[in-house]
């Protein structure tokens, strides 16, 4: 047990690939008084980066976690830790093809050379391959393997030269002392440290340390199995550690990587075998190291076998024994994404569930957040802000990676529901929902009815123009009665349940200086106003878009998307003023129902006594009126471009509102309208943005074409950013695109679904002033146009109405047209439909 | 030529021993379970003798993955008393061993020479008795030729040698060979090799065990020789007095 030093500025507890990363990362950036903490021994002190296969494959279908992989990759290289191997993804079935082809448009939309190969290919570089095992393979060339372990080191040691840090081995943290909201201690079997800041990069132990402040770090210690075979005379014959590719058996959920003489094999296929951090062995208890669990042969021998298969020659070779084998401990999280950022806690910052492919990356965008709050790469889906409460819950995670667990090497569709601890928020609507045939997707723990069966009899009153989807997978997770709900609105009225919104009340004597300091848009307006207003950080990036009603003159209320939400929660509760201002979340008091479409206004009419003509109740203000008995406060705003109102109501009278509603408007030919609707389809034939898909910390409002003549005076985060990117040229432009013809190579109809390259007419990639590949952000039916509408970012140059392109889809090619090349919208671009 | 290696499900303990809380065990949670060390010698020179070897335990169902292992290397056939170990003491074991070897025909049993966890040194001696059989205890190799087992190991004065005529008892203590790691070909047919399982011929006398106690710990006789280049010169004498280097 060592002495710690009395104080420091920052205590980053663990030294595994993040923990080092972080320290080299935060010493570059000007941090001093740095103080790392491990239980273990340097370098390697038993957490997960002592026992990983190492191997990176760089082509994710995320942007966010290919840039983390693709920014780790160059800082492996610049430490001289990264050997290329090159990498097979293997397809022993049709439908695994078709994802290959599928991963084929991650890899041109991230600029990643990548190849489908045949089996002859596959066996001219891995010779002891049996080629009758698979049909097909996805070549990335860049795939490779590191020292991660020697990464570590290299970093820790540059920072320790800087004289920026202490590093203390074999003391293990007790407690984390938090006071008035804010961390200021840490205490350990070597002594007490007081500190401004600390980051939990502890790994698989990050829960049972941040319950120790009181917050949750929803990962679960997973075990993946792995054995090394060897020695292999195939594999001995070739000096150094790796000289064959990887192979990544995809249907089996199994890889196997040369190690030196041996071969490992890594399995992702048994059951989930899920442990609790605090069941975790000591390092005295442990065989081998904590993390290096004892092997549970009966799980890994299905796979043995068809390892077997695909070489048997190699592991079958004489002499080759299984001389390792370990359930090695990683961690998981409820949707795959590592949980970074700055807890509730102030000061109390997490660096966890990260993977050797991440963990450079990750190093330096949490270093650059800490300094600058924001980062380059974008990181919002791996924001620890981004946790509900019930996804807080150690049992969410065991069963939501227990679902996933086996899907590791699966085929995901984009719009794949989970089936575990479901039901978690119910809008008050929801039971005649059901009855309604409602089919729910979730998010944030919400039901929301994607779209309703009982509105099917639509189908046939708009027949093609619902624009059914011929192929399984276009339509997987998709109706054409979304479309058919789509034109009803349009014809009549959609009633929308957007329960789920995150609502939040700013309220006191701050509370404009904190909406005005947040916000983009002018929040100095008379009280009844609503604002739709973007949300950036200091570098002009978007954290958010939303809309703020003006309630009082001290109150003002939030209302934003469920997804990220907590997130946008957070960030208002930052930026608070020191005068008993208060932030307060109503999103478990106020349901949301929305009412739009030309006969809305006719509708609500008839259940209101209030003044609600275009003069009495204009456009972007909110009051307070009686619907049907009941009391609610009116928004007239649209995500969908029709006339309407969102109407917020207790939670307890919203099921009578929304019964109401239904009954009053079928008389005008109102249906219940789903998500499906509210989230694509209206929202993209207006050229609506959305968060997550067009804008993210990575976009600006002038690329997004969101900009507004004047820029409001008072100050805002972001506005000096801003104010630079109006004046500088735009490097990229976000365009509508229309698909002209669908039609494969097979006759079948093919509708993208998104995240596929935008290529020139004849196939050739396109790069904008970023150095990025243009990508569809969301791709959907739009009913009323009878397109199919794609949104991208697009190279200036090819940002021009009418431009002939294409999108690459499933490795075919899709004439498309640029339809739009700022926020105009191709349907209604006056706005009449909104009035 | 048939033998019978007689193997244990014991935890792992070559990390921290931790006991289960009635103190009747050890605690496998951590470590994970294993073959004693001296039992996967006494497999290892089955196999280098040859022929049909069966491989047995009294255990619980969970003892199936220490029989499978031992098939893995080259074991024929296996058999499973399916029991509680921590109520058998040496004598039950022994009678159930002698049962299986017996049935068998076998001419040769294999044991180590104790068991990781309990270590009560009984099993083999009254095996033997049992039987009515000759046995070696504490060897470290063994040979067979002519219907003669030759075993040696150590002795207290020496290197010792022992011949007996088969039908015999061997206990095998670590060290004389090395237990090899499964193939992949070999786990794969372990897999599929049916497992005789039986239940124990009588009911358990019981170990006479009160409780396991954990000795206290070894006081630390780790010193610091120093830091850095200036530790060499410390280095240097230890590695001298130790023989490592010529003075």
């Amino acid at each position: 047990m060592a002495n710690v030093p009395a104080s420091a500025k920052v205590v980053v507890i663990g030294a595994g690939i993040v923990g080092n990363s972080l320290v080299h990362h935060l010493a570059e950036l000007g941090w001093r008084d740095i103080v790392q903490l491990d239980k273990g021994a340097l370098p390697n002190p038993g957490g997960s980066t002592g026992h990983a296969s190492n191997f990176i494959f760089p082509v994710d279908h995320s942007r966010e976690i290919t840039d983390l992989t693709l920014d780790s990759v160059r800082q492996y290289k610049e430490m001289g830790v990264f050997t290329e191997s090159g990498g097979f993804e293997l397809a022993r079935t049709e439908e695994r093809m078709e994802e290959l082809r599928r991963r084929m448009s991650s890899a041109k939309a991230w600029g990643i050379e990548a190849e489908l190969v045949s089996p002859e290919f596959v066996k001219e570089k891995v010779p002891f391959i049996e080629t009758d095992q698979f049909i097909g393979a996805f070549w990335t060339p860049s795939v490779g393997v590191v020292d991660s372990l020697r990464a570590g080191t290299i970093m820790r040691e540059k920072a320790l030269e800087s004289g920026a840090l202490t590093v203390v081995p074999t003391v293990e943290v007790v407690g984390l002392d938090v006071e008035d909201g804010r961390i200021r201690r840490v205490r350990t079997d070597g002594g007490d440290i007081e500190a401004e800041y600390v980051v939990i990069a502890c790994g698989v132990w990050s829960p049972k340390i941040g319950d120790m402040a009181g917050i949750s770090i929803p990962l679960t210690p997973a075990v993946h199995q792995m054995i090394s075979v060897g020695p292999c005379p195939q594999l001995a014959e070739r000096e150094g550690e790796i000289s064959f590719p990887i192979i990544r058996d995809m249907d089996t959920f199994c890889y196997e990587r040369q190690h030196g003489a041996d071969m490992e094999v890594g399995s992702y296929a048994h059951r989930a075998i899920l442990h609790e951090p605090e069941d975790i062995p000591s390092i005295e208890q442990a065989k081998l190291s904590p993390t290096e669990m004892p092997f549970t042969s009966d799980d890994f021998d299905p796979q043995l076998e068809q390892a077997y298969e695909l070489m048997p020659e190699l592991l079958g070779a004489e002499g080759a024994e299984m001389r390792y084998a370990i359930n090695g401990l990683l961690s998981l999280t409820c949707d795959g994404n590592p949980i970074l950022g700055e807890s509730l806690v102030k000061g109390l910052w997490t660096a966890a569930a990260v993977w050797i492919k991440e963990g450079p990356g990750v190093g330096r965008a949490v270093a650059e957040w800490m300094t600058h709050g924001h980062s380059e790469i974008d990181v919002h889906h791996s924001d620890i802000a981004r946790f509900h409460p019930h996804q807080m819950r150690r049992e969410h995670t065991r069963l939501r990676t227990t679902e996933s667990f086996i899907k590791t090497y699966g085929i995901i569709h984009p719009a794949e529901q989970y089936e575990s601890d479901r039901d978690q928020r119910l809008s008050p609507m929801h039971a005649a929902q059901q009855k309604l045939g409602a089919m729910f997707f979730e998010t944030a723990g919400w039901e929301r009815p994607h779209w309703y069966e009982s509105n099917a009899g639509l189908l046939e009153e708009y027949g093609d123009a619902t624009m059914p989807r011929e192929h399984e997978w276009d339509a997987r997770w998709w109706s054409p009665i979304i479309n058919a709900e789509h034109l009803q609105m349009r014809e009549a009225a959609g009633v929308i349940d957007l329960s789920a919104f995150q609502v939040f009340d700013i309220e006191g004597p701050g509370a404009l200086d904190t909406v005005q300091r947040t916000c983009v848009a002018q929040c100095d307006v008379a009280v009844g106003k609503v604002i739709y207003t973007p949300v950036l950080d200091a570098k002009g990036g978007f954290l958010s878009d939303l809309t703020v009603m003006r309630l009082g003159e001290d109150h003002f209320r939030v209302v934003t998307g469920g997804a990220h939400g907590r997130a946008d929660l957070q960030w208002f509760g930052n930026q608070l003023t020191d005068d008993g201002t208060t932030i307060t979340d109503r999103t478990d008091e106020v349901s949301t129902i929305g009412l739009w479409g030309p006969k809305a206004r006719t509708i609500l009419s008839a259940l209101t006594d209030d003044d609600v003509s275009d003069e009495g109740f204009g456009f972007l203000t909110c009051r307070e009126i009686t619907v049907g008995g009941v009391s609610v406060l009116a928004s007239r705003i649209s995500y969908v471009g029709e006339l309407g109102w969102e109407l917020y109501v207790a939670m307890d009278d919203a099921a009578a509102l929304w019964d109401t509603l239904l009954e009053t408007g079928a008389d005008h030919g109102a249906v219940p309208v789903g998500i499906g609707v509210y989230g694509t389809t209206g929202r993209i034939e207006k050229g609506y943005r959305a968060f997550g898909y067009e804008l993210d910390s990575e976009r600006s409002i002038v690329e997004a074409g969101m900009q507004r003549p004047k820029v409001k005076a008072a100050d805002f985060v972001g506005r000096e950013a801003y104010l630079a990117q109006r004046d500088a040229p735009v490097q990229s432009v976000l365009c509508t695109l229309v698909v002209d013809d669908h039609t494969s190579a097979s006759g079948v109809k093919r509708y993208m679904l998104g995240g596929e390259p935008i290529l020139t007419r004849s196939g050739e990639p396109l790069t904008d002033g970023h150095g990025h590949h243009p990508y569809v952000t969301t791709a959907g039916s739009a009913p009323s146009l009878g397109k199919h509408v794609l949104l991208a970012y697009l190279p200036p140059a090819e940002a021009s109405i009418g431009n002939q392109l294409a999108v690459s889809y499933m490795e075919e090619l899709y004439p498309v047209t640029v339809g739009s090349v700022d926020a105009t919208a191709l349907l209604d671009p006056t706005n009449d439909r909104i009035r | 030529m048939t033998t019978l290696v007689c193997i244990k499900r014991v935890v792992d303990s070559s990390s921290e021993v931790v006991l289960t809380e009635d103190g009747q065990a050890v605690d496998g949670r951590y470590a994970g379970f294993t073959t004693s060390a001296h039992e996967e010698c006494a497999v290892e020179l089955a196999v280098q003798i040859g022929g049909e070897i069966t491989v047995m335990t009294l255990g619980d169902a969970d003892a199936v993955e220490q029989l499978r292992a031992a098939l893995a290397v080259g074991c024929t056939a296996a058999v499973h008393v399916v029991a509680d170990p921590q109520t058998f003491g040496p004598a039950d074991v022994a009678r159930e061993i002698a049962a299986v070897a017996r049935d068998g025909g076998h001419d040769l049993v294999l044991l180590g020479n104790d068991a990781a966890d309990s270590g009560d040194f009984q099993v083999g001696i009254r095996l033997a008795y049992e039987l009515g059989w000759p046995v070696v205890n504490g060897v470290s190799t063994v040979s067979v030729a002519d219907g003669v087992v030759t075993a040696s190991g150590a002795g207290p004065d020496g290197h010792e040698t022992y011949r007996v005529p088969l039908p015999a008892v061997v206990t095998v203590l670590e060290g004389g060979v090395e237990p090899r790691y499964p193939t992949v070909p070999g786990r794969m047919k372990a897999k599929k090799v049916a497992i005789d399982e039986r239940r124990p011929t009588a009911e358990p006398t019981g170990p006479g065990r009160v409780r396991l106690l954990l000795p206290p710990p070894a006081p630390s006789d780790v010193q610091i020789l120093g830091k850095g280049a200036d530790a060499a010169p410390a280095v240097v004498d230890l590695l001298e007095q130790l023989g490592v280097l010529a003075r």
